[in-house]
């Protein structure tokens, strides 16, 4: 598992420096500056369709977001946990 | 073995290093809501709907004959879920986020992953008002279709060629996270070719700006998926040998 520590070491190190080396940009999302270069190749281009339900504003759209990851990572820590569970159980019971 | 995996995390930062020179502005992820013209919306949904067709018949296949999966599909969702909601900041000053998805290709292939990568997509679409409901079928195509397929290509090739386990991991899942943007790039090109260099032209500027945010988000999606593919090694063999996925257990 030090393997693991040492891989979580350099993911966070490629997403701290990009912070450090950019702190007046406003990491704006990417599918917004999509739109952008749409509208510079062809101007006259008008979206025909819009959303379905648009969000109320940005604070609820990051409620959404913490909520997204806080449901998948609460599974994953449930998946590992009963696993870890298991094996640490099989384990007593073959001791015993 | 671990002396090598060192060296090799070395040159990935030494790389690093370099982008974060290069300065440019980023593009693309979902294709907006509305902005793809209709002619290629039902040419999109067209090419998709077969892959989550088969998906579903292979889901319920999975599940009949062997119901102990759902826990480890639910797993790779799970996974799914977390990614596509990290947004994570990119030394071009843009964000953009993981797919997840090459994860669970090389657990269950790429059908599987093609319904689960949808179900994200809609999710998103509906909830978060990321992407639209009009341009989902070309998005599922190119994250829920296109990223698995590479993911699945670059996993059996790299096994064939005996690279160590935890590489062709790696590498299975950045390239499955680029391969993704570049057909979203490829999509938009061809709905809006360049006046004057027309959809080539097109294309190399919307890949072009968003390789380099990319690169660094997939090597990050590359070392998340081999992490968690040690957990899994580690707690779950039993699960692992069902699925005829070969892996040493991690120390």
């Amino acid at each position: 598992m030090k393997k693991n520590l040492f891989l979580l070491f350099v993911i966070l190190l490629f997403i701290i420096v990009p912070l450090a080396y950019n702190t007046s940009s406003e990491f704006a999302g990417t599918d917004g500056k999509a739109v952008d270069a749409i509208e510079s190749i062809n101007p006259k281009y008008e979206p025909w369709f819009s959303n379905v339900w648009e969000l109320p504003g940005g604070e609820v759209e990051s409620l959404l977001f913490a909520l997204q990851a806080a449901l998948g990572a609460g599974f994953i820590g449930y998946f590992f946990g009963l696993s870890k569970g298991k094996k640490n159980g099989n384990k007593k019971e073959t001791l015993r | 073995m671990r002396k090598s995996f060192f060296w090799f995390c070395s040159i990935l930062m030494l790389a690093s290093y370099f982008w974060v020179n290069s300065f440019s502005s980023t593009h693309a992820m979902h294709i907006a809501e509305g902005f793809l013209p209709i002619k290629w919306v039902i040419i999109w949904w067209i090419a998709f709907l077969p892959f989550l067709f088969i998906g579903i018949l292979q889901l319920r296949k999975l599940f009949r004959n062997s119901p102990e999966m759902k826990m480890v599909l639910g797993l790779s969702t799970a996974f799914a879920f977390v990614l596509s909601a990290l947004k994570i900041p990119s030394v071009t000053g843009s964000s953009s986020h993981p797919t997840g998805l090459g994860f669970g290709t090389i657990l269950f292939g790429p059908m599987i992953m093609s319904v689960v990568g949808f179900v994200v997509l809609l999710f998103q679409s509906l909830l978060l008002a990321h992407g639209g409901i009009t341009t989902l079928g070309a998005n599922a195509f190119s994250m829920a279709v296109l990223g698995p397929f590479v993911a699945y290509g670059v996993y059996k090739a790299s096994k064939k060629m005996n690279v160590h386990h935890n590489v062709s991991i790696f590498l299975a899942a950045a390239l499955a996270n680029l391969a993704t943007y570049v057909a979203t790039s490829f999509q938009l090109a061809l709905a809006f070719p360049d006046s004057v260099n027309g959809i080539i032209g097109s294309f190399m500027k919307f890949a072009s700006i968003f390789a380099i945010t990319q690169i660094p988000l997939s090597i990050v999606e590359g070392l998340l998926t081999v992490m968690v593919l040690n957990f899994l090694a580690k707690y779950n063999r039993e699960e692992l040998s069902t699925l005829n996925v070969q892996m040493k257990e991690a120390k």
